[in-house]
């Protein structure tokens, strides 16, 4: 079984994006999810693009895991390019081919919005790609952490994402396992018609269930043995701490933010 | 006089109001710094009993007494304190991410200081030999290392019992021999009870004293020699007598006088090679 299998897409590393507080990192993410939409001319774009590369940049990931990342989604962007030049019927008219024309003005909000997808997916898995699932969950807990005054079970989420993620590696493992022993005891996985491969699956599936529900059973048991009643008068080992770079850069991000709306306004 | 720490008065237990029991009548005393063994084959309620000392079980008749208090519903925080365990599957007790998270889980549970954690977590880890291991994920660790991270991750709360249930039944012999030896270190420095729950001869050597279990019953309650030297009876109530205890019989028989019972290949040779000289 492959050994180094690392969950999630997280690339290790020590640059400054890698340190930052993952808080820090979801809450400028979040808002840049808004802003890319708030873009309306070049100098509003050449902003973000500017700002999404520095991160990317400052990262020190290689470029072939962003590229990686971006793969699923190059056809989707190349696909709103192509839809945008077909149907937007602004500006003059540039190219008439046949029975199409294109516009000068699909030209350029095909361009926006292809611009746009792209800064969304770089940002985002900038995160996943800079940050460790159990960082994630840590800073989502502490965010949601003010939901708990409306009964919202804070606590019992975020251990239940990392006790997944903790068993993902287990899981497939086993899967592993599973899907040998059954295909030396004949079931074919690889060929055949997609309704027997479907139907292939099942035996698969059931061993994998019902130790998946054993698994679940005796770690209860072994987590009640070491003690644990629940969120309730609970240390934590891991600590989010703001450092300084957090403030640091959450001003950046706001300059940012400013410089986008002075573009609009003035643009 | 030594202090007793695990008293059972006249327990049985069974699984719902119809089941047959599976605990009958037992009582038995387990002492301060003491090794214990209990041994069994399958379903002779050895497990049973590990699962009633930490209150994740209640017996229907008769009372445990854990360091002076009777586990019932209200104690049990109290006791799981006291009384750590380990369980047999090493993947299925891991609740970490990384091996320091798993050990900080139990301390986590009862609100240790951060900076507290982080001094026994090193503590621990370095006890059980896993230093150079905190921030490694289970899935790259061995069966044994993860229950190494198990006995860690007990010690780390100081309890004064520590079960170790078929803690290495799923392991290779390898992975065996690394817990029994980790086991027998820490019971050599810390002050600590140990119970061993197994079916396996062979770790209950080291053990101070050992108690068979057959269908539901204690059956015999002696010092490991003597155990080894009651082969026939072992194997009655469904037991594999070890490879050296077989082979001293058989050379008992054929007249060799071995002086005693040999508990491992190495007293057995000490033995031999002083045979001459004794003769």
């Amino acid at each position: 079984m492959n050994n180094t299998l690392i969950i999630g897409q997280y690339v290790p590393g020590d640059s400054i994006v890698h340190r930052l507080d993952p808080r820090t990192k979801i809450t400028i993410i979040f808002f840049f999810v808004f802003i890319v939409f708030f873009a309306n001319n070049v100098a509003g774009y050449s902003l973000l693009t500017v700002f999404a590369l520095t991160c990317m940049l400052t990262s020190k990931v290689p470029i072939r895991f962003i590229i990686k990342g971006l793969t699923p989604v190059w056809f989707l962007i190349v696909f709103t390019f192509i839809l945008h030049l077909f149907v937007t019927k602004e500006g003059t008219v540039i190219l008439d081919f046949w029975i199409f024309e294109f516009y000068s003005g699909g030209v350029v909000q095909g361009f926006a919005i292809s611009i746009r997808f792209f800064l969304l997916i770089l940002v985002t898995s900038l995160l996943t790609l800079t940050t460790t699932p159990i960082e994630i969950t840590d800073a989502i807990e502490d965010m949601l952490h003010p939901l708990k005054r409306f009964k919202f079970p804070v606590h019992e989420l975020a251990l239940m994402m990392s006790i997944s993620l903790r068993f993902i590696p287990t899981l497939m493992q086993e899967t592993d396992k599973i899907s040998k022993a059954q295909a030396s005891r004949g079931v074919d996985f690889r060929t055949g018609p997609i309704r027997e491969r479907i139907k292939a699956i099942v035996p698969l599936l059931v061993p994998l269930f019902v130790s998946a529900f054993k698994r679940a059973e005796e770690l209860a048991m072994a987590m009640e043995a070491r003690g644990y009643q629940g969120g309730e008068g609970r240390s934590k080992l891991r600590e989010l701490k703001i450092e300084k770079r957090d403030i640091f850069v959450l001003i950046l991000f706001i300059l940012v933010v400013a410089g986008l709306i002075l573009a609009r306004m003035y643009g | 006089m030594r202090k007793k720490i695990i008293e059972f008065r006249n327990v049985s237990f069974r699984y719902g109001d119809e089941g047959p029991w599976v605990l009958k009548n037992c009582s038995f005393e387990i002492y301060e710094n003491e090794w214990v063994a209990i041994i069994g084959h399958n379903g002779s309620g050895k497990s049973t009993i590990a699962k009633l000392l930490n209150g994740l079980l209640f017996p229907q008749e008769g009372e445990i007494i854990i360091d002076g208090e009777v586990v019932n519903e209200e104690s049990i925080w109290n006791i799981r304190k006291e009384v750590g365990m380990v369980f047999q599957n090493p993947d299925n007790q891991f609740v970490g991410a990384t091996v320091q998270d798993d050990v900080a889980f139990g301390m986590e549970n009862r609100g240790v200081p951060r900076e507290e954690m982080k001094k026994r977590i090193i503590d621990t880890l370095a006890a059980v030999g896993m230093q150079d291991y905190r921030l490694t994920e289970p899935h790259r660790l061995s069966g044994g290392q993860k229950q190494r991270v198990a006995i860690a991750s007990v010690l780390a709360i100081a309890p004064k019992v520590l079960i170790l249930d078929e803690a290495t039944a799923m392991l290779d012999p390898s992975g065996r021999q690394e817990i029994m030896q980790t086991v027998a270190s820490i019971q050599g420095r810390e002050k600590l009870s140990l119970i061993t729950i197994t079916h396996d001869l062979q770790e209950v050597a080291q053990a101070d004293r050992v108690i068979v279990m057959n269908s539901g019953e204690i059956w015999k309650e002696q010092t490991p020699r003597e155990v080894f030297s009651q082969k026939e009876a072992l194997r009655e109530i469904g037991l594999d007598v070890p490879f050296v205890a077989i082979l001293a019989g058989e050379l008992k028989q054929a007249g060799v006088a071995i002086s005693t019972e040999p508990l491992n290949h190495k007293e057995l040779l000490e033995d031999l090679w002083t045979l001459h000289s004794r003769t």
